[in-house]
């Protein structure tokens, strides 16, 4: 068995509204994969789905070669969620959340206590482990999330936009765990819309938009797709308006970015001689010149516009 | 293999109850709901009037047992719902019915250990418990099944918002506190009364506190016995029932 997660034709419907249209995908064993989309994309009934939750209206699912429906609790036992919005008891104590879900997952009590010491040191939350959750930041209540889920040691991580509204620190421990946590051969599933967190962890993405996976590649092959997106950013001494750059030929679209121009085109070694010209024409001195490769952001905007366009 | 996942099951369940009696039995309006509210109806119902001591006994045990067993039990699927706690249970490997289950021993072990106070005020005023042992099981069954009651009142509407299901638990329970024998004895009741008594599980319990302190009642010990716990299988069921079809409706 290769994959750990194997989606077909998953569907799933809130009377007229479908917030999963047939989709199919799978998620090789081992893999960070990032499953990209803006809000309202599908992201989290996904999601909801695959951690059995909710219930699809249509297709299958399986991971780690259990069905989500028929089995249903081993599918359970395998997985661990840590969903975008805190889920602990804030009147339990972090230690008392961290037994609870031993015990919910029947982890014997001397090896739950072990675990969960590790793991409140590692994030270090032992100092207030005895205290209730309502009085944690909103990044210590994420870290005693990710600490529940990774007590059960599952087999397969979701996570759903996991570091939103996290401080930069927060957000870079949260992402170091994650790449040792996969690091140790384990699986995870992350549902995110910050392009550079997708960009840095994921082996492969999906982007998903109205329901429907919009594209699924690994980030660097969606960037290579989209050659449209190639762009030359470049700054004059005087500011020039992007309109005016737009009449360059070749060049497809123009954007300001600060006290850049940057110019979208299919041929930016030829963009970069008709900017030399203008610049000569106009006797303007160039300040900066770079030759840009498409940004994920980049390839998740055009794609989610292109799905608009349908 | 079945066994082993029915009795792993159990023991999320008690893990379930552990943390609602954690949680929400220490609560103010449980507490309000489950010993003082009885108490004062009781006060209201006999303050002038001339009853005998067992008479008031039976009143203030039945009112305390139901009203304590179903104090919070409506109202922990709606505010597990709203606190997302809901959605990170259905998420974990434990079943709809343990997860219903743990629900009700919290319930049955709030609402029994809370009827040992009117028991040790009626033993204070000198109520001659009879029989002892009917009277203890009929309160290990009562609580059984009005905390099965309580789950089941949680199952529908679907919603998140707990006042919701407690105006609606309440719209049940006091009706249900008047026809079931608490103030007037079943016997001294009309035809059509004790019809309608005979369809309240709190019926059998007053009929079972009679028969234990006065030596009569208008069931059959057996009877009493027997509609408890048909009641509380009943409850559990149709709980259980209702809630796997609509529990995932009450997440955002």
């Amino acid at each position: 068995m290769e994959n750990a997660v194997e989606i077909k034709n998953l569907s799933k419907h809130y009377g007229e509204v479908i917030a999963v249209n047939h989709i199919s995908f799978e998620v090789g064993k081992g893999e960070i994969f990032g499953f990209l989309g803006p809000n309202g994309a599908g992201k989290t009934t996904t999601i909801r789905i695959l951690t059995g939750v909710i219930k699809p209206n249509g297709g299958t699912a399986n991971i780690m070669g259990y069905d989500i429906l028929n089995q249903s609790l081993r599918v359970k036992q395998i997985i661990s969620v840590v969903p975008e919005t805190s889920n602990a008891y804030i009147d339990l104590t972090a230690w008392q959340n961290l037994m609870l879900i031993g015990e919910l997952y029947g982890i014997p009590k001397k090896e739950r206590r072990k675990r969960a010491e590790t793991l409140l040191r590692k994030f270090e939350l032992h100092e207030r482990q005895n205290q209730l959750v309502r009085g944690f930041s909103k990044g210590m209540k994420q870290k005693l999330i990710l600490c529940m889920a990774l007590l059960t040691e599952p087999q397969v991580l979701f996570l759903d936009e996991p570091t939103a509204g996290l401080d930069v620190e927060s957000a870079r421990l949260m992402r170091d765990i994650i790449r040792r946590f996969n690091g140790d051969g384990a699986t995870v599933f992350l549902s995110t819309h910050n392009m550079e967190e997708a960009n840095q962890l994921c082996d492969r993405i999906a982007i998903i938009n109205h329901g429907r996976i919009a594209a699924i590649d690994t980030p660097e092959n969606l960037r290579m797709k989209s050659s449209s997106l190639k762009s030359v950013e470049v700054s004059f001494n005087t500011p020039v308006s992007a309109d005016e750059l737009r009449k360059i030929s070749l060049v497809a679209q123009a954007k300001k970015m600060g006290d850049k121009i940057r110019l979208y085109t299919d041929e930016p070694h030829n963009v970069i001689k008709s900017l030399i010209d203008y610049a000569h024409s106009k006797g303007l001195v160039i300040i900066s010149l770079n030759t840009l490769a498409p940004t994920l952001e980049d390839v998740f905007v055009k794609l989610t516009k292109e799905q608009k366009g349908d | 293999m079945r066994e082993y996942v029915f009795l792993d099951q159990l023991k999320r369940a008690l893990s379930i109850a552990k943390k609602n009696l954690r949680i929400y039995y220490r609560r103010g309006p449980v507490v309000i709901f489950g010993l003082i509210m009885p108490f004062f109806l009781f006060l209201a119902f006999s303050v002038g009037r001339n009853m005998p001591i067992e008479r008031l006994f039976t009143g203030l045990l039945g009112m305390t047992i139901f009203f304590s067993s179903m104090s919070i039990g409506p109202a922990i699927v709606p505010f597990e719902a709203r606190s997302r706690t809901l959605e990170r249970l259905l998420s974990t490997p434990v079943s709809v019915w343990s997860l219903l289950i743990g629900d009700v021993i919290a319930s049955f072990l709030y609402g029994f250990l809370i009827s040992f106070v009117p028991l040790t005020i009626g033993l204070i005023l000198g109520v001659n418990i009879a029989n002892g042992l009917i009277l203890f099981l009929g309160m290990v069954l009562a609580a059984l099944c009005f905390s099965s009651f309580s789950v089941l009142l949680s199952a529908y509407p679907p919603t998140d918002v707990p006042s919701t299901v407690m105006m609606i638990s309440n719209l049940v329970k006091f009706p249900l506190v008047f026809i079931s024998g608490v103030f007037i004895p079943i016997w001294e009741l009309q035809d059509w009364g004790r019809i309608i008594a005979s369809f309240s599980p709190l019926t059998y319990f007053t009929d079972l506190v009679n028969y234990s302190t006065q030596g009569i009642s208008y069931y059959s010990v057996f009877v009493d016995f027997v509609a408890l716990i048909g009641f509380a299988v009943l409850f559990l069921v149709f709980a259980i029932k209702i809630h796997e079809k609509t529990l995932a409706k009450r997440l955002a």
